[in-house]
């Protein structure tokens, strides 16, 4: 510190000479970094200065801290130029495909030539849904529209719908419900039944196998047992299979359509319960196992939501008079929009009673079908002790089984515990006269439909599991198989010691020996 | 120039800063952004209109009614029961109501912290704390909230009596009333699953839990980690670690439980919305709690909007 020399010493007052040392010990830069105190500090209060944040004694760190932090950031780094591309720019370049416009000239024909586009108004439904606080985000909204529009350009539909997102815990599944024009899905039906063909022929070759296997070692048994014959699954266009669905993790993502659903897979639907993980191809580990994998139990889950949970304003949808002279007695499958309908008042549709919303898809059988199937050999017990649960609870009857006809209203359904089975509201509070009327489903939560005017539309978005009260527990595993009643044939009987060994063997010895004098003398008589 | 790059970025003072991110651009507004950027961490009434739209993906959506009226009343309420900051926390689906849950809290957020309930956004009540004896009371409880807050659920106990003769049962009906049943259900979900990211609050040498200054959110590939989040409640796992996994840990940063020890594994859900440019952790024990953090900025907030039940399912659902 004293280190001046000594001609400077002599010129200056002590305070100079203090100032001076201090100075310099200020500007003795830093062994590490090059750097000295006293720029660091010209530069925090120039910055502090410069910027006059609040509360600046406060937050001088940080300051500091930014200021060192800042001479390090080069303009040009060697390393960051090379850009690093980032999921966030993946999926923003996916997206990007569905903002652009068509082919040029293609486009501007199509829009000519179809006027009636199967695609729905969906920011409009939306629109409805977000007064009532449900939806997915605006922006979200239009990536989904845009999707959607992809999917009706791809495939010839008749009807686009989307119906719902389905939260998954890696992904998530947005589903758009659609019916093919008329005989436009045929190619596709020919292709199932091929498959269908292939498998069976897998199976026979199986058993042929099993067969000429029997032959050389017969020793294997074989199980008498055989599966109850299989509740053939309903065709497309009817019943559960109805509708087809598509599925994409992400607007943009190719849409896959899902499977018809089985009986089979409704059933067991039922009896599990399982978080969906957002790959189809996830495999289902349950009791009792799941026959199919991701992809077949959320089609499965949709047939039931749609079942129990679509709705309508009561008379939006009437039943089609021919038909109904066609197929009396059978449940009627088929309904148009009713060309007079009128909207109802507000206060109906929000009415507690729920008289004025019906159901407008049919209700899934226990079977697991919508229409009755009836078995071959009819196995009583077994559908006894499948009386469960139902999307709509009914008494229970006897077969064939019955569920309510379709476009029956809502306050046929059965009660949630002790809680009605949907939620009517206003979408307004305040300005009632404007409002619409929201439905929320309290057995599927996240289930909602909304009437204004004259439309309707329904929506889920949720986890895609059913409301109960009492937590869902597990179907006990089959009773133990009963064992072989044990008889003498069967029993182990214990080896004689050596002793009895003897005497038996003397014993059969001296048995033997009359006979062969018998059997001698015998011969004897023969000779003569 | 990759020298200097490494060189720094183990030479950040580790305990006294987080280890934030790297960035660029934005390093000279930080400090004059601070206050602002400040006071819109969390679901806060006064950027509550921006943040909702990052759970808008999860389904969560405020109709513009309610959000015109929250914007209005939760203010009042800030400035009636003095709140340094009033947060939206969510809503309980009741069958015939809803409730709007919103949380005050003082400068230490962790200890005072109230709660007040709604069931218009507009008229505010303030919910009684939830005891533990509350809270026990109220697990018996079965069903939907009614969204009637008088509403009493009833649970019919069956007690064998003490005389020790066999079959000698009494009936013993308990009462539990819907607002401390709602008290007791945000009381769990608070302390079951409120997360904030790790480094987003500090504690002081004074015990003081205080929002921290000098975090600048996490970088994506932190926050892909469960480790980066932590329960914002009083730690309980932490006293359990060995000293040797508590010796890689900053005292002022570390001092809450991260929720990759949660049990079971995989009870959250962690997606990556718009690519990686927000982060969401969903619940699967209360199904609709909602956690977003925008990688790299100092947005972050949870919000819940449920029916308010636990799903104890969770262990077959996996």
């Amino acid at each position: 510190m004293t280190t001046t020399p000594a001609n400077t010493e002599l010129n200056m007052n002590p305070k100079d000479q203090q100032f001076i040392s201090a100075k310099s010990y200020l500007l003795t830069s830093s062994t590490d970094t090059g750097t000295n105190l006293y720029d660091h500090l010209s530069c925090v209060l120039a910055k502090v200065l410069d910027e006059r944040p609040e509360n600046a004694s406060d937050i001088i760190e940080d300051i500091s801290r930014d200021v060192k932090r800042s001479k390090f950031n080069s303009k040009v780094d060697t390393v960051q130029d090379k850009v690093d591309k980032s999921t966030e720019v993946a999926l923003a370049e996916i997206h990007h495909k569905l903002f652009s416009k068509g082919e040029g000239e293609d486009a501007d024909q199509d829009q000519d030539e179809e006027v009636e586009t199967p695609l729905p108004n969906l920011m409009d439904h939306f629109f409805y849904f977000e007064q009532a606080g449900i939806g997915l985000g605006r922006e979200e909204l239009v990536r989904i529209w845009l999707a959607l529009k992809d999917l009706v350009d791809r495939y010839p539909l008749q009807h686009v719908h989307f119906w719902g997102k389905i939260f998954g815990t890696e992904q998530n599944y947005y589903v758009a419900e659609v019916e093919y024009r008329e005989g436009n899905d045929e190619g596709d039906e020919e292709e199932e039944e091929e498959e269908a063909h292939a498998e069976e022929e897998t199976e026979k070759e199986g058993d042929e196998d099993g067969e000429e296997e029997e032959q050389q070692e017969d020793d294997t048994p074989k199980p008498d047992w055989k599966p109850p014959p299989e509740v053939p699954k309903e065709e497309n266009r009817s019943g559960a299979n109805k509708k087809t669905y598509f599925v994409c993790n992400d607007p943009g993502k190719p849409w896959i359509k899902l499977p018809p659903v089985t009986p089979a897979q409704i059933h067991i639907a039922r009896n599990i319960k399982k978080y969906f993980t957002g790959r189809l191809d996830a495999p289902i580990v349950s009791y009792p196992p799941f026959p199919g994998n991701e992809c077949n139990y959320l089609r499965a889950m949709i047939a039931r939501i749609s079942a129990g949970t679509h709705i309508s304003p009561l008379s939006f949808y009437i039943f089609d008079e021919e038909e109904e002279e066609e197929e009396e007695g059978g449940s009627r499958e088929n309904f148009i929009i009713n060309p007079e309908y009128e909207a109802h008042p507000m206060r109906d549709l929000v009415d507690q009673s729920l008289s004025h919303w019906v159901h407008h898809v049919q209700h899934i059988l226990p079977q697991g079908r919508c229409v009755w199937f009836p078995p071959a050999k009819p196995d009583q017990d077994e559908f006894e002790d499948e009386e469960e649960e139902e999307e709509r609870e009914e008494p229970d009857e006897p077969e064939p089984e019955r569920g309510p006809e379709l476009l029956t209203p809502l306050s046929e359904d059965a009660e949630v515990g002790d809680m009605p089975p949907w939620t009517p509201k206003l979408s307004y509070n305040l300005i009632p006269q404007y409002a619409c009327a929201v439905m929320r489903s309290n057995l599927w939560p996240g289930a909602y439909a909304f009437a204004a005017d004259k439309k309707f539309e329904n929506v889920y978005i949720g986890t895609g599991h059913k409301y109960s009260r009492d937590n869902y527990s597990p179907p006990e595993t089959t009773p133990i198989r009963e064992e072989f009643p044990s008889g003498a044939e069967i029993t182990e009987i214990e080896d004689p010691s050596v002793e009895e060994e003897r005497q038996i063997r003397k014993a059969q010895q001296e048995a033997v020996e009359p006979e062969e004098m018998e059997e001698a003398e015998e011969e004897e008589e023969e000779d003569d | 120039m990759i020298l200097i790059f490494v060189f720094y970025s183990g030479s950040v003072p580790a305990c006294l800063f987080p280890l934030a991110t790297l960035t660029n651009g934005g390093d000279e507004q930080l400090f004059i952004d601070t206050e602002k950027i400040f006071t819109s961490t969390k679901m806060e009434a006064a950027d509550l209109h921006l943040n909702i739209d990052y759970v808008g993906t999860s389904g969560t959506v405020l109709s513009p009614e309610q959000k015109a009226a929250l914007q209005t009343s939760l203010v009042i309420q800030q400035n009636r029961y003095k709140f340094h900051r009033i947060y939206f926390w969510g809503k309980i689906l009741g069958i015939k109501d809803d409730y709007f849950i919103a949380q005050g809290t003082q400068k230490d957020e962790m200890a005072e912290c109230k709660t007040l309930y709604s069931k218009d956004c507009v008229n505010w009540g303030l919910l009684p704390p939830a005891t533990k004896a509350m809270r026990e009371k109220s697990k018996l409880a079965k069903g939907r909230f009614t969204g009637d807050p008088s509403h009493e659920f009833e649970h019919v106990q069956t007690k064998k009596s003490a005389d020790g003769e066999e079959g000698h049962e009494e009936e013993e009906t308990i009462l539990i009333k819907e607002e401390d049943r709602l008290a007791s259900v945000i009381a769990e979900i608070d302390e079951d699953v409120k997360i904030v990211p790790r480094a987003s609050f500090i504690k002081t040498p004074t015990g003081e839990t205080l929002s921290n200054r000098c975090f600048e959110g996490l970088s994506v590939s932190e926050a892909a980690k469960l480790c980066s989040y932590m329960h914002f409640r009083e730690p309980k796992a932490l006293f359990e670690k060995t000293l040797l996994q508590k010796a890689n840990l900053d005292k002022s940063i570390d001092f809450l439980d991260t929720i990759e020890e949660d049990i079971p594994k995989g009870c959250w859900s962690l997606q990556f919305e718009r690519g990686s440019g927000l982060v969401t952790l969903r619940s699967l024990w209360w199904n609709g709690f909602v956690f977003f953090h925008v990688p790299g900025s100092r947005r972050f907030g949870h919000v819940y909007v449920g029916i308010g039940e636990k799903n104890l399912d969770l262990p077959f659902m996996l």
